[in-house]
């Protein structure tokens, strides 16, 4: 792969991934109006807000780090960006693959939560500060689980000996339902169950949404923001919640149609992407829509206890299962 | 779509400054199923820094006139400012009251006035509408 190409590829990724990430954003809305008897915004709605949030004026208040204030929203956007480069699109791999694994993937979605929480403590707010340490909080609750995860399954495929096993395009081309056992399934199962919980955590969604809860912290880590920094933020928000779901995709669905269905060359390539924007969709609406509708928000002392404790032992017994499944068929 | 085009993205914060809650509960009528504000964009915020339109309700009483003034500060440009209810509009009952110090027009610049003893959630829907026409013209650079 040439430079060039690459370049052309990343620029692919990155444009259709923040123009999905807004059709998806709108498609949330929509769908989560209608599960509560409104009509809703239009699908273009994330356009036209964020059309607006440019033109407004960005206020940095005389009390906040300056510096450190303006450059998160560019932070954690960079970062979400950065995690769509290493995710493969249905059929194709990774374009970054080769320069790093899930581990990676791993830390450069934890660093928008980072960037947001160093806003927060400098806007020199303190429902910004509060916001923040919740933040924080959920970001050590979740990793755990998250980590137990992923670690699960890399070990699994490095079981199979099939090319290095935390890279994300070894993990997408050795789906594991039909390599274990039964006991393998239900392990996959809860380790699905685990990945799913976490993601509108990682993603500060409902029932997880105590760093931003707008009805008691006016907005927590981002109450100071306005204007294009906010615009970088929301915009950041939209990419994170698309390359979360392709990350679930990758991890645990990634099938593709076209195979199966016996269509060949450019139109069965088509076919594999389209297919792939609809299980990214499947995994939003399962996991982040829904969810929001149906929860009402959490503490920050019950997201914690919830998460170290019985989601990490959901995620523990699932590795469990995978590695008796793995002694037991061999 | 053009980019100054506040017309179907509206964010709102509501302040109360001494209101009977009245004309807030009439808010968040707006706000419920059966007239769902969503549908043409506008969306109650929780600070300031995120708004584009001040709702403010009730007569302004003496500690909230301070508090008044800075949120209207906070609030980034292009802003408006919508009164819902007579009490912010005239001070209504509570004129000449001793802890009064007057409508929300002696405190910061109001854009519009939506009358009513609450107004119904129509009124104020179509209040917040007719702020867009201003904050289109500021954000064009037009003089107001």
């Amino acid at each position: 792969m040439t430079a060039v190409s690459a370049l052309w590829q990343a620029a692919l990724v990155l444009g259709g991934g923040t123009l999905l990430a807004l059709v998806y954003k709108g498609f949330d809305r929509k769908l989560a109006a209608r599960m509560q008897g409104r009509i809703g915004p239009p699908i273009r709605q994330p356009f036209l807000d964020l059309g607006k949030l440019l033109v407004k004026e960005t206020v940095v208040p005389r009390t906040a780090v300056r510096w450190v204030f303006n450059l998160m929203p560019f932070l954690a956007l960079v970062a979400a960006g950065t995690v769509l480069l290493y995710l493969p699109v249905g059929p194709f791999a990774p374009v970054l693959s080769g320069y790093g694994d899930v581990i990676v993937v791993l830390y450069l979605l934890a660093l928008p939560a980072i960037a947001m929480a160093l806003g927060g403590f400098a806007s020199g707010s303190p429902y910004g500060v509060v916001g923040a340490q919740r933040e924080l909080v959920m970001l050590m609750s979740y990793e755990f689980p998250l980590a137990v995860v992923v670690v699960a399954l890399a070990w699994r495929v490095a079981e199979l000996g099939a090319g290095p096993a935390f890279s994300l395009a070894t993990l997408a081309g050795n789906p594991l339902w039909a390599q274990v056992g039964p006991l393998g399934v239900l392990g996959l199962a809860l380790l699905l169950v685990a990945l799913l919980v976490v993601t509108p955590a990682e993603l500060s969604k409902i029932p997880f949404d105590i760093p931003e809860a707008e009805t008691e912290i006016a907005g927590g880590l981002v109450v100071e923001y306005s204007g294009v920094n906010l615009a970088l933020f929301y915009l950041a928000d939209a990419i994170k919640t698309v390359a979360m779901a392709a990350l679930v995709v990758a991890l645990f669905i990634p099938y593709g149609i076209a195979g199966p269905l016996g269509i060949g060359g450019i139109g069965g390539q088509i076919l594999d992407v389209a297919f792939f924007f609809l299980k990214v969709f499947a995994v939003i609406f399962a996991a982040v829509t829904t969810v929001r509708v149906a929860f009402a928000r959490l503490k920050v002392d019950q997201i914690a206890r919830g998460f170290w404790i019985p989601l990490t032992a959901v995620a523990l017994a699932g590795l469990l299962l995978l590695v008796l499944d793995k002694a037991v068929v061999g | 779509m053009k980019l100054t085009s506040f017309k179907r993205a509206l964010w709102v914060f509501h302040v109360s400054t001494g209101s009977c809650n009245g004309c807030d509960i009439e808010i968040v009528a707006a706000l419920t199923p059966r007239y769902d504000v969503e549908r043409f964009g506008i969306r109650l915020v929780g600070t300031p820094r995120h708004a584009d339109v001040l709702l403010v309700t009730g007569t302004v009483t003496r500690p909230m006139a301070e508090r008044l003034r800075r949120i209207y500060e906070q609030t980034p440009d292009p802003k408006a400012v919508v009164v819902v209810g007579g009490c912010g509009a005239t001070s209504g009952v509570f004129y000449e009251s001793y802890n009064v110090l007057g409508p929300v027009d002696e405190i910061v610049p109001v854009d519009v006035y939506v009358p009513g003893c609450p107004p119904r959630p129509e009124a104020i829907i179509d209040g917040v509408v007719k702020a867009v026409a201003k904050l289109e013209k500021l954000a064009a650079g037009e003089p107001v």
